[in-house]
């Protein structure tokens, strides 16, 4: 249609600029090096990539990696939606720098929070002495993964509940009050259905990271092949460094990674979608 | 024609905004959009600034068609809703910017703000940020920032929406003598209808992205071409079954007729200045009395439907249950969706409004 | 938040949390400390200005410098894009942005050795244009491997905070400057910029965080410590060598990311109360319209 000259015009201005250099940005760096894991899978026939895939050591780095991400994740909604709770509920010494602080995470590099949670566990450490005589060993163990998984899964989801537990007006607990509910059905039944789409995006987004990670786990996990405690992101990392690099397998695991994303990615838009629609109400 | 726009059609997805929308507007007039919200008609006026861009149509100002000029280059002012002030300049700033755009003396840009700050009574307050004015003051300076460049055409959209229902007859009066001392063809938008007939020269009624009417206000009150506006005008009570009351039982069965407040009169069956209409009206018992402030509203009940009307306080007083003589002088008569004007037959002639 | 009396529930949960908070967030940056000042100030100092140490500390400050600029760069145009028009499209390409959240950052310094690696599909390409222009630059296990890896992590921090801010600011002044016929750049300055700087810094501030921070994906193509090492590598070099002296150098260097975190975070809180202020200012604003 010629009309468009004439009729379609947009009244802003720079909408050709930007969305060059958007997509051209986002393709360059983004999109093209990440297709070309795909197309390097593609060097494989579908035996191939299925025997790299089911191999027993990275068949358990993936259960590793995803049951430990999920224990992570879950431990983090549980402490997520306390410190959330009493962060945007109650007044106490300290609370600012609690929640400046929620972020550390977020800002301290992983190699860091590694080695630092690595040493505070193993059994010369604080922390680590004092778990094992209540016969708990954390470092080089999956409970170390989990430990290291909790801690840079935690801001993911405070910060997703603050914003909606600001914006709950009291009035719901007060009518749920007013109706004689007890605490603990009003909870239930009142606030934490509010929450759920936003729980449920921190959750996700913990989960994907824990799952990807590699900075704060690789230290504290051992990587053991016999105690099963590597992560998918070491084998992966393993397969480029070692002295016979093995870019296929590398190629091959990161696929079905990504993959694993990207689900988790579709999840928490449905998820943020969802609390989107709760705001509006 | 000043302002003219020509079969011109707009969609928004599925949403038809604009029908073949056809009218225009004389140099130096005073013009309301009026429609309720969702009608089309804020889509209108920003087609005119070429805030939006039509699908098909022309719009034209002064002889020329503008499809394709930008809408800074179009020569026109515009108030938005809530007036967009720029939050980060103060009012002086805001007023200039659009001079400052096209790169004016300095000097000659102090002297036209000074000018408008004083225009609109702002004065003291050129060093302030729209956060630290009121909504009234805000569409001060909306407007004289429109008016900065020397616009041909000023469009408004909504401009009393934002503003506290106290104080949006003072503008209402203040935004009508500031357009005529201008002397600036202008165009608003709104939903109100008390606010067209007030302020504008001429109204153009707009429903589902359809013109159904355009004319000066008095016009279209008295002469409605359409059912939406003998209903959208006016206090109005729609009556669906309407045959047999007296004077109007030539009209066929089930039809569906408006009936507004001043269209019937109420009085007592003593009252000697009424006497002669007698044969013409119907019996009725007053089911309602409110009072309105200045006058009372009585709702009747008559022939099992029920009318309104308004009464003077200076007449007798009426009470609830009271009989009362019920004369109707004429009604809308609703076919399809125009509106036909139908008068009370036994009348013939006599002018009720008269006595 | 104004509470009558203080009940048992509260003090359970504030008790719980606080330990929580202690115990994973607190206890570790007091770890770092301690250990990296064990065995004293002189291998605290030695440690810091070590060759290694500070080469590392250059390409971390290049990556992170980049990280932002051509972060920030992006984060405008999309923001801009993705809230000032509607296009089909627009919301894949939104979700599209934020895959570097969701993505391991392996697999972020993966896909470029496989892009532009001795085996990468788009090798003799970038021979090419070293050939043509007669340079020798190398896209990965190189200080540019490195920025790049840097970038694609932190590519969706500076937009991500910029779409909401745009979004509820709304068009409406952006459509005023245009009646005006004022052009993008102008627009973009005056009327714009002013709204979205909070959010920009605050967007800023978490990209250089992460870029000076980040691990793996700069881990997967850089291999030559003293030269192509960040802070990070070069703690985990020092960390892997395994000698009691190493590790206490391994803390010491990482007392230098903790107080570079810390000082980030503290920025963050000021921007963030600053532009919470604002927003309380605007609030009123609203406030002041009645019927709207």
């Amino acid at each position: 249609m010629n009309k468009n000259k004439t009729y379609g015009k947009r009244i802003l201005p720079g909408f050709g600029l930007t969305m060059g250099i958007t997509v051209a940005m986002l393709s360059l760096l983004i999109l093209i090096p990440l297709s070309s894991i795909l197309l390097y899978s593609f060097h494989m026939s579908a035996k191939e990539f299925l025997a790299l895939i089911l191999r027993p050591n990275v068949r358990q780095a993936f259960l590793t990696s995803a049951s430990c991400a999920l224990i992570a994740a879950v431990i983090n909604c549980i402490f997520g939606l306390n410190l959330a709770w009493i962060l945007v509920r109650y007044d106490f010494p300290g609370k600012r720098l609690m929640d400046a602080m929620i972020e550390l995470p977020f800002a301290l590099p992983t190699s860091v929070a590694g080695i630092t949670l690595t040493k505070m566990y193993s059994d010369q450490g604080v922390l680590g002495k004092l778990l094992l005589k209540a016969g708990i060993e954390v470092s080089y163990t999956k409970t170390g993964i989990v430990i290291a998984m909790v801690f840079i899964g935690i801001p993911f989801v405070v910060r997703a509940l603050q914003p909606v537990l600001e914006k709950l007006p009291k009035s719901l607990e007060e009518a749920g009050e007013m109706s004689g509910a007890g605490r603990g059905y009003i909870f239930r039944r009142i606030i934490l259905p509010e929450l759920m789409p936003s729980l449920l995006t921190g959750f996700g987004l913990a989960l994907a990271r824990g799952i990807g990670e590699y900075g704060s786990v690789i230290y504290i996990s051992g990587n053991s092949e016999k105690q099963g405690t590597q992560v998918v992101s070491y084998i992966i990392m393993q397969k480029l460094n070692s002295g016979n690099v093995d870019y296929e397998g590398a190629a091959a695991i990161a696929l079905v990674l990504l993959f694993i994303s990207f689900l988790l990615l579709f999840f928490v838009g449905i998820m943020q979608a969802a609390a989107g629609r709760r705001t509006i109400q | 024609m000043y302002v003219e726009m020509k079969q011109v059609n707009k969609k928004f997805g599925s949403y038809e905004a604009a029908k073949n929308i056809n009218f225009g507007i004389e140099k130096g007039k005073l013009v309301a959009l009026l429609g309720p919200s969702g009608s089309g008609k804020t889509t209108i006026l920003r087609m005119i600034a070429g805030l939006e861009t039509q699908d098909s149509g022309d719009v034209i100002i002064e002889g020329t068609v503008v499809n394709d000029i930008p809408p800074g280059k179009r020569g026109i002012g515009f108030v938005f809703q809530n007036y967009a002030l720029f939050r980060y300049m103060t009012v002086e700033e805001n007023i200039a910017f659009g001079l400052r755009v096209q790169k004016k003396d300095k000097k000659e840009i102090a002297g036209r703000v000074k000018e408008l700050v004083s225009l609109v009574g702002l004065e003291g307050m050129e060093k302030r940020y729209p956060h630290q004015l009121s909504g009234g003051q805000r569409q001060r300076v909306a407007f004289a920032r429109a008016l900065a460049p020397n616009p041909q055409l000023l469009l408004l959209d909504e401009p009393f929406a934002a503003i506290d229902a106290k104080v949006r007859k003072e503008l209402r009066q203040w935004l009508k003598e500031m357009i005529s001392k201008v002397g600036i063809t202008s165009i608003f938008v709104t939903h109100d209808q008390d606010e067209a007939v007030e302020v504008a020269d001429e109204i153009i009624i707009v429903n589902e992205g359809k013109i159904e009417q355009m004319g000066t206000p008095i016009e279209i009150y008295k002469k409605p071409k359409t059912a939406f506006v003998s209903q959208f005008i006016g206090t109005s009570a729609v009556l669906n079954d309407f045959h047999g009351f007296r004077g109007f039982e030539q009209l066929p069965e089930a039809s569906q007729v408006i009936i507004r407040p001043e269209f019937v009169e109420a009085f007592k069956s003593d009252n000697q200045k009424f006497h002669s209409l007698i044969p013409c009206s119907e019996e009725g018992v007053i089911r309602e009395i409110a009072f309105r402030g200045s006058y009372l509203e009585l709702t009747l009940e008559v022939n099992g439907a029920l009318l309104q009307t308004n009464r003077s306080l200076e007449r007798r007083p009426v009470e609830i249950g009271e009989p009362m003589r019920v004369l109707l002088y004429r009604v809308y008569l609703l076919k399809d969706q125009d509106a036909y004007l139908y008068k009370n037959q036994l009348l013939k002639g006599v002018d009720v409004e008269a006595l | 938040m104004k509470k009558k009396k203080k009940e048992p529930m509260q003090y359970l949960l504030i008790g719980t949390g606080t330990a929580f908070f202690l115990i994973m967030l607190v206890f570790p940056l007091a770890e770092v400390i301690f250990r990296s000042l064990k065995d004293g100030l002189q291998v605290y100092s030695s440690a810091i200005i070590a060759e290694n140490t500070l080469s590392a500390l250059k390409v971390t400050l290049i990556a992170t410098v980049f990280a932002v600029l051509v972060n920030t760069f992006f984060g405008l145009c999309s923001a801009w894009l993705l809230t000032r028009f509607e296009f089909r499209g627009r919301q894949a390409l939104s979700a599209l942005i934020d895959i570097p959240f969701s993505v391991s950052p392996v697999i972020a310094g993966l896909a470029y050795i496989m892009t532009f690696g001795r085996m990468g599909w788009a090798a003799p390409f970038i021979r090419w244009l070293n050939d043509l222009l007669g340079t020798d630059i190398a896209l990965v296990f190189s200080v540019p491997g490195v920025v790049l890896a840097t970038i694609f992590v932190t590519f969706p921090f500076v937009s991500r905070e910029l779409i909401p801010v745009l979004q509820t600011h709304g068009t409406a002044e952006e459509e005023a400057a245009v009646m005006f016929g004022a052009k993008g750049g102008y627009i973009f300055r005056k009327v714009t910029l002013p709204h979205i700087k909070w959010a920009l810094l605050y967007g800023i501030i978490l990209c250089a965080a992460r870029a000076f921070g980040e691990f793996g994906a700069v881990y997967a193509v850089s291999r030559a410590r003293g030269k192509t090492f960040t802070l990070p590598l070069e703690i985990d070099a020092l960390y892997m060598a395994g000698s009691a002296e190493s590790i206490t150098q391994a803390f010491a260097v990482s007392s230098l990311l903790v107080l570079l975190s810390v000082i980030m975070l503290i920025i963050k809180q000021v921007v963030e109360t600053v532009s919470r202020n604002r927003l309380k200012v605007q609030a009123q604003q609203k406030e002041d319209k009645p019927c709207m």
